[in-house]
């Protein structure tokens, strides 16, 4: 459903992605992972039109990101939770998620919506008054997540949603994942935590400045010695 | 007249005054809040709303409608002004260049406006037709009674508008985050162009309760208004929409406090005139005690 071909993004003369395919197919988990400035978070952006690409293409359902708003594309039913969460911190939890609607227009519908994403995470809902500001780390991503959420979309996009998280919200996270995708969301997942996003995910790229280095199966990619030296760090 | 009566008449006519003050002071912490840009030009537009006035109040008078109504056709005037500023100036600034280039295209657009409003409409002062005439109230006009009440329904109904609309929710969102808000399907650029409209729209109304109570227009008038709201917005905590309505109506109890009594109390030593040096000073103690302004978290969070 979404596939990108020989994608290139420059930041000024900086060549941040240099020729990078990649596809993700309905109902898949695929991971993306790679060290700290290989270019996962560009990749994501671009997708979601924040940072546009030099050259390449990007098409999702056969439509064109790339001639796409990134207003109008949360509408095709893609949604993304980025990088560190940036969650509307002067804003309640209410209202974080009623922006996460913002593209639906019938009212009772994001009433529903918030009502499924405060199933899906009671926390949210205990503090739905509360300034997002003052939630803690991991109620952040929750909310964030939940956001995103609130657009009813097919496909995910989850920048390093365990980034500063605990052990034990790091679990969490990705059982919530798990969740969503037994629901039937597709996910594109970047992480550097390698090891638990290839053990939840069907494939993976391995991304190397700006190059996908490997790909594939992403239970083979953790047998593969490289991965396991490199990511896995055994 | 005894003591208390002219110092309740002081702070009647410093909320009068204040209100004004504080439907201006919104404009510009509106536009701070969403683009960390002090649009010096908002002061003109107050004067361009006034014009839009000098016009069509005696069109609506002889159309037979109520003189008031032309505040209507000055909204709408102002509004389209402060969006085609955002669209033609600021936003190619923005796009390109730095805050300190954005800054300077705000004073260049002031200089613009004031410039062609001397070109279009001559230096000398219009003088517009009455626009309310009430009767007196408790010893006091009733035109006065009115702009405060038009003030304040204003600034309750802006501050509804941003605490539950859809829009107003939207404005605050950009103003936090702006990638953050286009990942949510939000027209960035569109949330801008509304707060300018709404911003110039405030600043129409302003016009309206300033022009009832002066009856004058001229090309200059927006500037030293647009200074006293922008003190205002600043006492108040730049970007902080409760704090541009506050600082108002301080800044205007102030100034009218001090014009009443500062020859008094030092026994004509220091003169009436005195008055707006006495606004700015408070506004530099306020801002040593408080840098962020009354209502401003010192850790730089603005709403
Ligand atoms: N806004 C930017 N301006 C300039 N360079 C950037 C910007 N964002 C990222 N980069 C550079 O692009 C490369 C990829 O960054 P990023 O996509 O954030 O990597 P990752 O998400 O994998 O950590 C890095 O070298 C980074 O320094
Ligand atoms: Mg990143």
């Amino acid at each position: 459903m979404l596939s990108i071909k020989d994608l290139h993004v420059h930041y000024g003369a900086i060549h941040a992605i240099k020729g990078v395919s990649l596809e993700v197919n309905d109902g898949e988990i695929v991971s993306l992972i790679g060290a700290n400035g290989a270019g996962k978070t560009t990749i994501l952006h671009t997708v979601s039109g924040l940072v546009r690409a030099t050259s390449g293409t990007i098409t999702y359902d056969g439509v064109n990101l790339r001639a796409t708003a990134p207003n109008k594309i949360v509408s095709l039913g893609m949604a993304h939770v980025p990088e560190g969460r940036h969650v509307f911190s002067r804003m309640t939890v209410q209202e974080n998620l009623r922006m996460g609607a913002y593209s639906l227009s019938n009212p009772e519908q994001v009433k529903q919506n918030i009502e499924r994403v405060f199933k899906s995470f009671p926390r949210l809902k205990e503090r739905a008054r509360q300034i997002a500001g003052t939630l803690s780390g991991g109620e952040q991503q929750m909310l964030a997540t939940g956001r995103a959420l609130m657009a009813d979309p097919k496909i995910l996009l989850m920048d390093e949603p365990s980034m500063g998280l605990s052990p034990i919200l790091v679990k969490e996270i990705f059982r919530i994942i798990e969740t969503l995708h037994a629901k039937g969301i597709t996910i594109l997942l970047v992480e550097q935590n390698a090891k638990v996003a290839l053990s939840i995910s069907s494939r993976a790229y391995v991304l190397e400045t700006g190059s996908i280095a490997m790909a594939g199966n992403a239970a083979e990619l953790m047998e593969d010695d490289r991965v396991r030296k490199a990511y896995l760090g055994v | 007249m005894d003591g208390l009566t002219l110092f309740i008449q002081q702070i009647i006519n410093g909320l009068r005054v204040g209100s004004v003050y504080a439907l201006i002071a919104l404009g510009y912490t509106m536009v701070y809040g969403i683009i960390r840009l002090i649009n010096f030009a908002h002061g003109d537009f107050i004067m361009v709303g006034a014009y839009a006035l000098f016009f069509t109040v005696p069109l609506m008078i002889a159309a037979g409608m109520p003189a008031w109504m032309a505040v209507f056709v000055a909204i709408i005037v102002c509004a389209i002004t402060g969006v085609l500023v955002e669209k033609l100036a600021y936003r190619p600034v923005r796009a390109k260049g730095t805050n300190m280039s954005a800054l300077i295209t705000a004073i260049a657009m002031s200089l613009f406006l004031e410039n062609l409003a001397q070109t279009l409409f001559g230096a000398s002062p219009k003088q517009v037709k009455t626009i309310f005439d009430l009767p007196m109230i408790f010893g006091f006009s009733g035109n006065t009674f009115l702009t405060i009440a038009i003030g304040v329904v204003v600034m309750v109904g802006h501050s509804l508008f941003v605490k539950y609309t859809k829009a107003g929710q939207a404005m605050r969102a950009v103003s936090e985050d702006k990638s953050a808000s286009k990942l949510m399907g939000i027209n960035v650029n569109g949330i801008i162009a509304l707060t300018f409209a709404i911003g110039s729209g405030l600043a129409a109304i302003a016009s309206l309760m300033y022009v009832a109570q002066y009856n004058q227009v001229t090309n200059m008038m927006g500037s030293m208004l647009g200074l006293k709201a922008f003190v205002a917005a600043v006492l108040g905590g730049i970007g902080i929409i409760p704090g541009a309505m506050l600082g108002g109506l301080v800044i205007g109890i102030v100034e009218s406090l001090s014009k009443a009594y500062i020859a008094p109390l030092t026994g004509g030593l220091i003169t009436s005139a005195f008055s707006d040096a006495i606004v700015f000073s408070i506004l530099i103690v306020v801002l040593l005690v408080k840098p962020a302004g009354i209502m401003g978290k010192n850790i730089g969070e603005k709403v």
